[in-house]
């Protein structure tokens, strides 16, 4: 029986009040659900505030580069079906420098669960626009405003077919706890984008502006139709839908190793007559 | 070598089948027990242009290629414009009838009769040519069968027929050529490119695992394991970019995969900051970087040895590494072989750097003694006390019991962070201190682990051509042209050009009564290196940069 001291307490690095905090308990909560043990469960990270995360639970950790975490975590997943992977870092990680890891993710669909700490902006390196912030907020570095559009992660999710897109908020630690157990069952790739507030960096995306906003799904939205998952996903503004945007029972990716590569060694005996193939 | 060698060049626009045909040839030529050297001259385009396929063939040993043309064979009409230069005073040219041969001596082939179809006018010039080298047509027409069985026997039996009618019309000319002379009694031979046999050499040591983005020459190594994915059990998968496929490659290796990635100098590039991370996790990847000419993207179908500098230096901070340079194909095999052996014991990024002219040149091998091979160091799955385990003890050599997570209780943790024994993010200074002395350890391993130079010959008072990778065999037929002449000459050939023992082979270079770096590129890289970290001065540098292999000739001209 796995409980949530088999994860651990560890001193954080975060500032005080940070929806990292909330995330954290939300992750614990889900890995006790799923029973899985420490050594079982993989997190690939990137830099950054929200990368540090899995420095603070009892897991396997892989802490790469920043926009980095879906590669390694695809390396890992591919070498081993047996480990449960997760990828967990930032919006400006996971949106900016690894926007293209990101498109071919959702392509690829191999099961991997992927948690984006989106609190639109950079806190690691204070204050700059990231992928999220929305256009014309005003930054340290965009002091006339971002100058560009926002991307919408989920949008792009659902719109590319994504196998599981859905989206948190870290103030709703139980209701996101609900959707990373649901982003790990589901095999394939799992995108859950959690909005949370940055309390030193992000005035406008406050912790009370997203509570006044953020509502859930119920059962009047269907996951498995693209164009209401589509039409949910595109909302933003004075309501935000949280819960999963959209689900799709697209096979995971194949190609990966179906043993552990581990423990196999090669077949020499078939090497042999490779080599003598090639005369 | 000498008179016994026959150099052939096949010339024409790409898509025209001089692949083919050359590496017809070059396997029939291979299983009837010659020498080869295959150099293979490509634009980069799919179609049009001029390409040639040269084969450099011996019944005893040969090296390198050679400028002098013997059989030139123009499958098109600047084929003689380009190469008529090179014809030797015992040449023949072969081209087609319909174009004539330009007043050069050789034959008009006239494949509008010997063929039903154009398709069939690489087995017409097959057949030429295994006529006026006197090779035994049962090892033209078997490979035939082997090729086209597929297709029906109809295929193959109007295959057959045009090579036969080809090599009759031949004889009845009564061209005057000189036949190869029978080859030298040899064991079993494969033909096999470097590329192939560096994956070979990685698929003996155990890769299981390669991510990539295509980029030539580099492509062709995770080509071959592709090949052989299925039957090996290796996972290959096509990245979204070349940063993808080294982190990749580290997500699998920590996992437990033996990974390979294989690309060129601009993708390498791009993958600068993964061997960065290997360095810094201690987490092994073994990178291929097939050389061609820079900066930027140069001329991207052609050879050049310009990427030591590079390679040597690539990632940020400062890390241990070893980088590997194969001169024939058995090094290619066995240095892939040591390169992932060497990459699993001290958990670093190990390079083979080859080039676009070794990537592409068959030679004939015998097979691997894959018995022989030492067993290859693997990371482990288990350890006695789980719960103690960390990641990055402190250990006198540097090298920290690596264990794959999820087969024991234990939990397994990398930072690219500054991190504590335990693999967690510090900012403690007296642990960087720790943990940096423990990582630049693994450097005096590795340095006493380094392959010394080979030496050939004997270069007391002698001309000594020191060289490194696809420069060997070059080297090796300068040497020989210069003690043929009555001039004392040898060789010194690094295959491991970094870390290295200056105790190995300063003796050496003081021995010689002038030493010679001969290096594929402007600068003189290893000539420099050596310089630096010796104080060592060559006596004279040749260098060539413009895209092609070098050869004897080039460099005894420039002595």
């Amino acid at each position: 029986m796995v409980t949530a001291q088999d994860y651990g307490e560890f001193e954080t690095a975060w500032c005080p009040g940070c929806g990292n905090f909330s995330i954290r308990k939300a992750v614990v909560k889900a890995l006790v659900e799923l029973g899985l043990p420490p050594h079982k469960a993989v997190f690939s990270t990137g830099i950054g505030q929200a990368a540090k995360a899995p420095h603070y639970i009892r897991v396997n950790v892989f802490n790469g580069l920043h926009g980095r975490c879906l590669p390694a975590a695809t390396g890992i997943a591919l070498a081993n079906p047996q480990l449960a992977v997760f990828a967990e870092s930032g919006d400006g990680c996971s949106y900016g420098e690894g926007g293209n890891h990101f498109l071919a993710a959702l392509r690829r669909n191999i099961d991997i669960t992927y948690i984006v700490h989106d609190n639109q902006i950079y806190g690691l390196t204070k204050g700059q626009a990231s992928p999220t912030t929305p256009k014309g907020q005003k930054t340290k570095t965009q002091p006339h405003g971002a100058p560009s559009n926002a991307f919408n992660p989920v949008a792009v999710a659902v719109t590319m077919g994504a196998s599981f897109v859905a989206r948190g908020f870290a103030g709703e630690i139980d209701h996101l706890a609900g959707l990373i157990a649901a982003g790990a069952r589901h095999p394939g790739f799992s995108l859950i984008d959690v909005l949370q507030p940055c309390v030193s960096f992000n005035k406008v995306n406050t912790y009370a502006w997203y509570k006044e906003r953020c509502y859930k799904l119920g059962d009047d939205h269907d996951p498995s139709d693209p164009r209401a998952a589509l039409e949910r996903a595109m909302e933003w503004g004075e309501r935000i839908p949280i819960g999963i945007l959209y689900a799709n029972d697209r096979p995971a990716f194949g190609a990966g190793a179906k043993t552990p590569l581990a423990t196999r060694e090669p077949d020499m005996g078939a090497l042999r007559e490779i080599i003598e193939g090639y005369a | 070598m000498g008179a016994s060698s026959i150099n052939i060049v096949i010339g024409g626009e790409a898509g025209q089948g001089l692949v083919t045909v050359g590496e017809f040839l070059s396997r029939a030529l291979v299983r009837a027990g010659y020498a080869i050297v295959v150099t293979q001259d490509y634009q980069s385009r799919i179609r049009g242009g001029h390409n040639t396929f040269a084969i450099r063939v011996d019944s005893e040993t040969v090296a390198a290629p050679t400028e002098g043309i013997d059989l030139l064979v123009a499958l098109s009409t600047d084929t003689l414009a380009i190469h008529k230069n090179q014809l030797t005073d015992r040449a023949l040219v072969l081209a087609d009838a319909a174009h004539g041969l330009g007043g050069l001596p050789g034959l008009a082939i006239p494949y509008k009769e010997l063929c039903p179809k154009p398709l069939y006018e690489n087995m017409a010039a097959l057949g030429v040519l295994g006529e006026l080298l006197c090779l035994d047509p049962a090892f033209l027409t078997r490979l035939v069968a082997e090729k086209f069985g597929k297709k029906g026997e109809d295929v193959v039996a109007a295959n057959r027929q045009v090579f036969a009618a080809a090599a009759d019309w031949t004889r009845a000319q009564k061209a005057s050529f000189a036949c190869l002379a029978p080859p030298a009694a040899r064991g079993k031979r494969v033909m096999l490119h470097g590329n192939e046999a560096i994956a070979l050499g990685g698929m003996a040591a155990g890769i299981d695992f390669c991510s990539f983005y295509p980029m030539t020459p580099g492509t062709s190594v995770i080509q071959t394991y592709i090949d052989h994915a299925d039957r090996m059990g290796i996972v290959c998968e096509q990245a979204e970019d070349e940063i993808a496929a080294v982190i990749m490659a580290l997500g699998a290796s920590y996992a437990g995969a033996r990974p390979m990635v294989s690309t060129s100098g601009g993708g390498f590039a791009l993958m600068v900051e993964g061997v960065s991370l290997s360095g810094m996790l201690e987490t092994p990847v073994t990178i291929v970087v097939a050389q061609r000419p820079g900066p930027a993207t140069g001329l991207p179908t052609r050879t050049e040895q310009a990427d030591l500098d590079l390679v040597l230096h690539a990632g940020h901070g400062e890390f241990p590494r070893a980088i590997f340079a194969p001169g024939s194909i058995e090094q290619c095999f066995h240095l892939a072989h040591r390169a992932v052996d060497t990459a699993e014991r001290f958990q670093s990024p190990v390079f083979i750097l080859t080039d676009q002219f070794l990537a592409d040149s068959y030679r004939d091998v015998a097979p691997f003694d894959l018995d022989a091979l030492p067993v290859v160091s693997r990371a482990l799955t288990t350890v006695p006390d789980p719960a103690g385990y960390v990641r990055y003890a402190v250990t006198e050599d540097g090298v920290s019991p690596r264990l794959v997570p999820g087969f024991c209780e234990a939990t397994v943790v990398l930072d690219s962070d500054e991190h504590t024994p335990d693999g967690h993010i510090t900012e403690d200074l007296a642990v960087r201190v720790t943990m940096q002395d423990k990582r630049m350890r693994k450097l005096s391993g590795l340095a006493q682990a380094a392959l010394p130079p080979d030496v050939y010959g004997d270069p007391d008072g002698a001309t000594l051509f020191a060289c490194w990778g696809s420069t060997l065999g070059a080297a090796l037929e300068a040497a020989e042209a210069l003690s043929e002449k009555g001039e004392k000459a040898a060789v010194l050939h690094f295959s491991q050009v970094w870390p290295f023992a200056p105790d190995a082979f300063l003796p050496t270079l003081r021995k010689a009564r002038r030493a010679v770096m001969v290096e594929g590129n402007f600068a003189g890289q290893l000539a420099r290196l050596i310089r630096r970290e010796t104080g060592y001065a060559f006596d004279g540098r040749v260098n060539r940069y413009d895209g092609l292999p070098l050869t004897a000739a080039y460099i005894l001209e420039r002595l």
